[in-house]
């Protein structure tokens, strides 16, 4: 692993992503090939489940590291990572840890894996040596890769682009062959090599092609004419397999949701095999959209009850076709892919939708129509050039989002916390109130928004202006203002302020206006009725 | 401490005071009398009539006061009557002139340490572990996560990731306190190279100055020149100030890197948007804090800035009785 351990610090000391291709190809290069198959699949984003639980590790770090529990997790909340914090705090003296190195793939294969069915003292035992005598580096590692949550500062594109070099084959043979769900080794990694694969996983995705917002105006773009509009959903993002009589959706964080939605399955077998569809998941009622929160209520829950499964109906609406009859068809024109799902779905059962196309003549009348997504519960307008393949990540200039403006009011921080990852030991992490009477009331979390500089100039006040602290969280003078965003809101009776707010997020710092000034909760009440209807 | 005896140090709005010897340590307002533990800017400030200091650090001190500043020098371990107090300075390891103040009265004895670290340093005096009364230390790196690896290890990297720059052909470009660490990092590089170390205008005053005091350092140069220099290759230390700013575009290509103790939390480190970080810190790291504080025999700890909270609960569970005291000193390292 200690091979691994430097590439990884390679990757994350750097930001050049010539530096991270040249340090990837140069490992897979000298690596054994299971090992190399193992470092593939961790690099392109793929995790292993998590193999301990963060309270379990927190508790064995205490027992291990002789501290006091207060003093463990403070160290915690400071360094932001469970992971790196167990690394620090059980480095002892460097020149006592003399293990010698285990190859990464023997690492999972022989001595992680096992330990997923093994009894707790047999795994505590094993894990806090691997603590005592792992160096640094490793035993971070090792903990990243426990707690399932290793991941690393490089694209999938970057890792094709090693693999590519190294493997002398194509990056788009790469690519494919890299798609989907499949087990790392040296079988795997000849398979990459000469295309030699098993059987292809019926289950995988392609990769999601990604809209860029549209900062410019329309007219910069040409034509409407040659630009593909539909609305901007506010649902799930996804795709629906149908291949070997079977149905598998993703979402677009790459997750298999394919139970979370029953009758999209029921649906989806109405479709002949060898189709892969993208579009969007909405709550769908009584012929029109529901809001995003209605959805959340059928993605938060493990099990779905009849009750939710009427209240909350989804519908698929298609807006691409990326397979048809078992051949990748991203290359055709958006036009024509469009005429083909068409007509593929003509007679679909009512659940299997098509999103619609908005038709204008000009950028002004598609601008005016956009100021009415708001009513139509979507989130704006989607521009897709017409000529347009179906690429891969966020590649700027053929598909653009025209969102509408969020709402926004102005609140008052109430509490500060440490953040995560690059933002730990720093507060960033802001509850924010508006009034209710001579109260403020707690309606947002707030991490994003602000720059650099802001963040820091409000951490050196945040711990100058503390009143109490609860353990990480400290509550401060309500005196500063914030201008925040949101996308939707929602009633809700697990907040004290009986509103839920979608992706709040900071806009600006409001240094021009008095706390007393800030917003109060019957201004909210007031959107969250005009959106729903009164609440009961 | 007996609970009758009056203290030696009060906190003040200006500054940690003395009532016995009618003078201020380290205080960040003007006063009559300061005695200053060290020449950074939030413990040496401007305006004092009277500053009272370690030898060692005169030369720093009076370049970074100007001239015209009534400026006393006092041998480290001697005592001097200050009103009714006997006070001496004792090394703290910190930089070049650092002092941990002593001042005994009526048979008390209290020790404000400033800030201070137990590792080697071969620009200064090595910390010299005393006993007392009350002990007022610092606490910026008060946390278990915080613990150092021997300096040498450090520089090691250090000169390895020059040298890995240097085949790729560009600059290195570490970013290092002015006062203190750079010089630090140039007299640790003679144990590796004797290459020449190019210098930012602030770095390069300061490092001047540390050769008039004796302190061996690799050979350096001045990156300010007008003239065209190929930088490809180079090592320039210049101040975290000067990180991003167009100064940094004279070396083209480069990777950047910071010497800190706070580059021990990868997170920190990431956020900074440093290439590197080196765990290099002048100040005592969590072992350090410990094994000072118990060693000092104090009655009494109190705790200024940084993790001071942490380590005052921490003393106090193992019966040490320890407080927070308040001070207007940063964090910055």
């Amino acid at each position: 692993m200690r091979e691994f351990a430097e590439l990884y610090d390679e990757i994350d000391t750097t930001t050049s992503t010539n530096l991270k291709v040249a340090a990837m190809a140069r490992y897979f290069r000298n690596a054994p090939s299971a090992d190399a198959a193992w470092a593939a699949y961790i690099l392109s984003g793929r995790r292993l489940k998590r193999f301990i639980g963060p309270s379990l590790l927190r508790r064995w770090l205490v027992e291990e590291s002789g501290l006091p529990e207060w003093l463990a997790d403070e160290s915690y909340s400071t360094v932001g990572d469970m992971a790196e914090t167990i690394a620090l705090l059980m480095e002892t003296d460097a020149s006592t840890k003399v293990a010698t190195d285990v190859p990464l793939a023997e690492w999972i294969d022989e001595r992680l894996l096992p330990l997923r069915e093994a009894e707790e003292p047999v795994q505590r035992s094993a894990i806090v040596g691997w603590w005592r005598s792992l160096p640094y580096r490793e035993c971070f590692l090792l903990n990243k890769l426990l707690t399932g949550e290793l991941r690393v500062g490089v694209s999938e594109l970057l890792v094709s682009r090693a693999l590519s070099e190294v493997l002398e084959v194509s990056r788009a043979d790469v690519a494919r062959r890299m798609m989907g769900e499949w087990q790392p080794g040296a079988e795997f990694w000849e398979g990459l090599k000469t295309g030699d694969l098993p059987a292809t996983d019926p289950s995988a995705p392609y990769p999601f092609y990604l809209a860029s917002p549209l900062e410019a105006d329309p007219h910069t773009l040409g034509f409407p004419q040659d630009w593909q509009v539909e609305w901007k959903w506010d649902g799930i993002r996804g795709q629906l397999i149908r291949r070997n009589s079977q149905c598998f959706i993703w979402s677009r964080g790459e997750d298999l949701i394919t139970e979370r939605f029953p009758e999209l399955v029921e649906a989806a077998t109405w479709l002949p095999n060898g189709v892969v569809l993208d579009g969007e998941i909405v709550a769908w009622r009584d012929g029109i959209v529901r809001p995003f929160s209605d959805l959340q209520q059928r993605i938060g829950r493990k099990k779905l009850s009849a009750n939710i499964l009427q209240n909350v109906p989804a519908r698929f609406l298609a807006y691409d076709l990326l397979e048809q009859d078992g051949a990748d068809v991203r290359a055709i024109p958006l036009h024509e892919r469009r005429a083909r799902l068409e007509a593929l779905l003509k007679g679909a059962p009512p659940v299997l939708g098509l999103s619609p196309l908005v038709e204008a003549a000009h950028w002004d009348e598609l601008a005016k129509l956009r100021t009415e997504s708001r009513t139509r519960s979507v989130e704006g307008l989607m521009l897709k050039a017409r000529t347009s393949a179906y690429g891969t990540g966020r590649q700027r200039g053929q598909w653009w989002k025209w969102k509408i403006e969020p709402y926004s009011f102005d609140a008052v921080m109430l509490y500060a916390q440490p953040g995560h990852g690059r933002r730990s030991n720093l507060y960033t992490d802001y509850t924010f109130g508006v009034w209710r009477e001579d109260e403020l009331v707690p309606v947002a979390k707030a991490y994003s928004g602000l720059s650099n500089e802001e963040i820091s100039a409000l951490d050196k006040w945040i711990r100058t202006h503390t009143l109490e602290k609860f353990g990480p969280v400290r509550a401060v003078e309500p005196t500063q203002v914030f201008e925040l965003a949101y996308e939707g809101i929602a009633a809700s009776s697990r907040h004290k302020s009986g509103i839920a707010l979608r992706f709040p997020r900071i806009l600006r710092r409001r240094t021009d206006k008095p706390a007393r000034e800030a917003d109060t909760i019957q201004n909210l009440q007031a959107v969250l009725e005009a959106h729903t209807g009164p609440v009961a | 401490m007996q609970p009758d005896s009056a203290p030696l140090i009060v906190g003040t709005d200006r500054g940690l005071y003395c009532p016995p010897g009618d003078f201020y340590i380290d205080p960040w307002q003007a006063v009559q009398s300061a005695v200053i533990t060290h020449a950074h800017g939030d413990h040496l400030r401007h305006g004092s009539a009277r500053y009272i200091l370690a030898r060692p650090g005169v030369t720093i001190a009076r370049h970074r006061l100007g001239s015209g500043n009534t400026v006393t020098p006092l041998e480290y371990g001697a005592p001097t009557r200050i009103g009714k107090t006997t006070v001496s300075l004792h090394p703290a390891g910190h930089i070049l002139g650092s002092a941990q103040v002593r001042i005994e009265h009526e048979g008390q004895v209290w020790i404000v340490s400033g800030d201070y670290k137990r590792q080697p340093d071969p620009t200064c005096a090595p910390f010299e572990q005393l006993e007392c009364d009350v002990f007022i230390s610092e606490a910026t790196f008060a946390l278990p996560v915080y613990r150092w690896t021997p300096t040498p290890q450090v520089v090691e990297e250090i000169v390895r990731w020059w040298h890995a720059n240097r085949e790729r052909g560009i600059a290195s470009l570490l970013f290092c306190y002015s006062l203190g660490k750079a010089q630090r990092v140039l007299a640790e590089l003679k144990a590796f190279t004797n290459d020449a170390v190019y210098l930012h205008g602030a770095v390069e005053s300061l490092t001047n100055l540390y050769r008039q005091c004796g302190v061996d350092m690799v050979p350096t140069l001045p990156a300010t020149t007008e003239k065209k220099t190929d930088y490809r290759g180079a090592l320039i230390i210049a101040p975290p100030s000067a990180a991003g700013t167009p100064w940094t575009r004279r070396f083209g290509e480069h990777s950047s890197g910071f010497c800190s103790g706070w580059m021990r939390v990868r997170g920190d480190r990431r956020r900074r948007g440093y290439d590197r970080g080196f765990v290099i810190s002048d100040h005592a790291d969590w072992p350090g804090l410990l094994e000072t504080c118990i060693a000092t025999r104090a009655k009494k700890v109190l705790l200024t800035h940084g993790y001071s909270d942490a380590l005052t609960r921490y003393l106090n569970e193992r019966g040490v009785s320890a407080a927070a005291l308040k001070t207007a000193f940063g964090d910055e390292e």
